[in-house]
């Protein structure tokens, strides 16, 4: 470690250790230097939570958390305030935009199985950020207070309500606050919303790439690229984090911005998948839209719920959808990591899986006819087939050799 | 410092019960968090018993009251309904009003309600809550190409019939609720209060 003497650096490290952190963590973090673009949606996504704190912090400025008064401070904030609906379209595109780099990243870790020994934690800490992103993601939903956010309220809370003996019907009132959807669940949703969830997930964020530095980043080839080191200790497949990366990274995270502005000009409210169309209506508990269907990033559970045409077994599916993904390290038995060592039965069903799962997501957000219920069916059982089968599948398959050292790169 | 003489067995046993005082501290601490998000005083007395005129209702249309903030149906059946009603048994999973919590006794019959014409249902989905759809008229839909009228829930599919029992095949379990209620004279339909005041 480099430490200054007699200067103003020197004194601050002997009492906080800045360039330690700083070299731990940026400019000696040694990061294999074979990734791609898949590589890129850690740092987005860190992005767009950086997007959606401060944007959120500006919108609070203006939003009233009350029945009577939350629809009409958001339309007060679209048309009175100045640059009121670009903030808060940076913050309902930005939501969208989270869950798009959140899903390839997590697309990512199942590639290149990165979530395997020794990375279960980071996976598990990815998970529990996930789980808590849907939390924030839903709350925030409700606080406009249109019909969707009324309806999709009622929806959700009321899948609290299948949990036997009377524990059920207890628990929504207790997480309602109200015998129904009302200006006391708003409150409390505003609560979590914007100081209990974010403090959950930016803590998260923190033990997620602290775990990650501990055990070093994976690669799209799988190698533990800290088995061969140059006379100084540093992997020979390794680059420092800083500049190498910070400088690739803003190449990505440039594209990834023209692309985010362009919805965000020129389709904010998503064709109705961002912002649903029935909540530019006031909450109204008396009706129901005709059409009710989550945002686009719930759809897939959404649709796993509606498939089993029972309601308790159909919130167990949905459950199990997501806690299924908590066990994934548990249930990939392959030698090796990546999918391009894998046998072909790994490489069909991850190509399977993510279709099926995109699928879900779109059936998720239509109306539920014959069809959609069947293919619905079909794609549930792919989903958990992926998950259930691994143990078997990875185990039997012939995987090939892996390299001593990461192919591509520079 | 000596760790010479220290008892280890007496060590662990005090951090054992102040970390246990501690806990049961801890709990104490925690019932008025979770206890604050129950309802409130204010919510639970905004409970008053809602006043409709059923008078103007025609044969076969339906009123939506507001009792309690959750919509009330009032709908008035034609004979020609209400003959039809033990016809649809065989598709129902509840046709003789098994679960008990779902109606007070006096409509604990087959048209579920104190006057055979007026049915007064909580638009309440039993499954996840929305509010269900009246489609009255006897005539195939997308959703039943045997439809006899009743109500169809948006949300998810479940269906009802003009009694407000469920179809076989809905992901509701049970048949809408019906509120407690009682009429006022002949006209005026009194929700939210069971006794008779005629």
């Amino acid at each position: 470690m480099s430490k200054q003497q007699n200067t103003l650096m020197g004194w601050i490290d002997d009492r906080l250790p800045v360039t330690q952190t700083y070299e731990k963590h940026m400019s000696k973090y040694y990061a294999p230097k074979n990734f791609n673009f898949w590589y890129f949606f850690g740092v987005l996504s860190m992005m767009m939570l950086a997007n959606q704190i401060l944007t959120g912090v500006w919108l609070t400025m203006n939003f009233i958390p009350s029945a009577e008064g939350a629809f009409a401070s958001v339309e007060y904030i679209m048309r009175d305030v100045e640059w009121g609906w670009l903030i808060r379209y940076l913050h309902s595109t930005g939501a969208t935009f989270f869950f798009i780099a959140v899903y390839l990243h997590m697309m990512r870790a199942i590639l290149y199985g990165s979530y395997q020994k020794p990375r279960e934690l980071i996976w598990i800490f990815g998970m529990l950020i996930y789980l808590a992103l849907m939390a924030e993601a839903f709350m925030g939903y409700v606080l406009p207070w249109g019909q969707m956010s009324y309806w999709g309220a009622q929806v959700i809370i009321s899948l609290f309500s299948v949990i036997p003996f009377g524990i059920g019907d207890a628990l929504t009132e207790w997480i309602r606050g109200d015998f129904l959807i009302s200006g006391a669940t708003l409150n409390r949703f505003f609560a979590l919303h914007v100081v209990a969830v974010p403090l959950v997930i930016v803590m998260l964020v923190v033990l997620h790439l602290l775990a990650l530095h501990e055990v070093g980043s994976n690669n799209p080839d799988g190698v533990d690229i800290k088995k061969l080191k140059d006379e100084n200790g540093k992997p020979l497949d390794g680059i420092p984090f800083h500049p190498y990366y910070t400088v690739h990274d803003l190449v990505g995270i440039v594209v990834f911005l023209m692309i985010f502005c362009t919805v965000l000009f020129f389709f904010p409210e998503g064709n109705g998948f961002m912002l649903e169309y029935a909540n530019f209506e006031p909450a109204n508990g008396l009706k129901t839209p005709a059409h009710i269907a989550p945002v686009w990033y719930f759809g897939a559970f959404y649709a796993i719920l509606r498939a089993v045409p029972d309601k308790l077994l159909g919130v167990i599916a949905m459950a199990a959808a997501i806690a299924v993904l908590f066990v994934l390290p548990w249930l990939d038995r392959s030698p090796v990591k990546s999918w391009r060592y894998k046998g072909w039965i790994s490489k069909v069903f991850i190509v399977v899986f993510a279709v099926a799962f995109v699928e879900l997501t779109w059936l998720g957000t239509q109306p539920a006819n014959d069809l959609n219920t069947f293919l619905a069916r079909f794609c549930s059982v792919i989903y958990f087939g992926f998950f259930l089968l691994m143990p078997f599948y990875t185990r039997m398959e012939k995987t090939k050799p892996v390299p001593e050292r990461v192919t591509g790169g520079h | 410092m000596s760790q010479d003489g220290v008892n280890k067995s007496r060590r662990t046993l005090l951090v054992g019960a102040t970390a246990g005082v501690g806990a049961v501290g801890a709990g104490f601490l925690a019932v008025p968090f979770v206890k604050s998000w129950l309802p409130s005083e204010k919510a639970k007395a905004a409970g008053a018993p809602a006043k409709v005129d059923i008078s103007k209702i025609e044969p076969g249309a339906m009123l939506t009251a507001a009792w309690r903030g959750k919509p009330v149906y009032i709908a008035r059946r034609t004979q020609e309904t209400l003959d039809n009603l033990p016809a649809l048994n065989s598709r129902l999973k509840d046709p003789d009003n098994s679960v008990k919590e779902q109606q007070p006794a006096y409509a604990d019959n087959i048209h579920r309600s104190r006057k055979p014409e007026f049915i007064v249902l909580l638009g309440v989905c039993t499954h996840l809550g929305c509010a269900p759809k009246y489609f009255a008229e006897v005539q195939p839909e997308t959703f039943d190409a045997n439809w006899q009228g009743g109500w169809f829930c948006p949300c998810h599919g479940s269906r009802f019939d003009l009694s407000g029992r469920v179809f076989n095949g809905s992901p509701a379990a049970t048949n809408l609720v019906v509120p407690p209620y009682s009429f006022e004279g002949e006209n005026i339909l009194v929700i939210g209060v069971d006794e008779e005041n005629a």
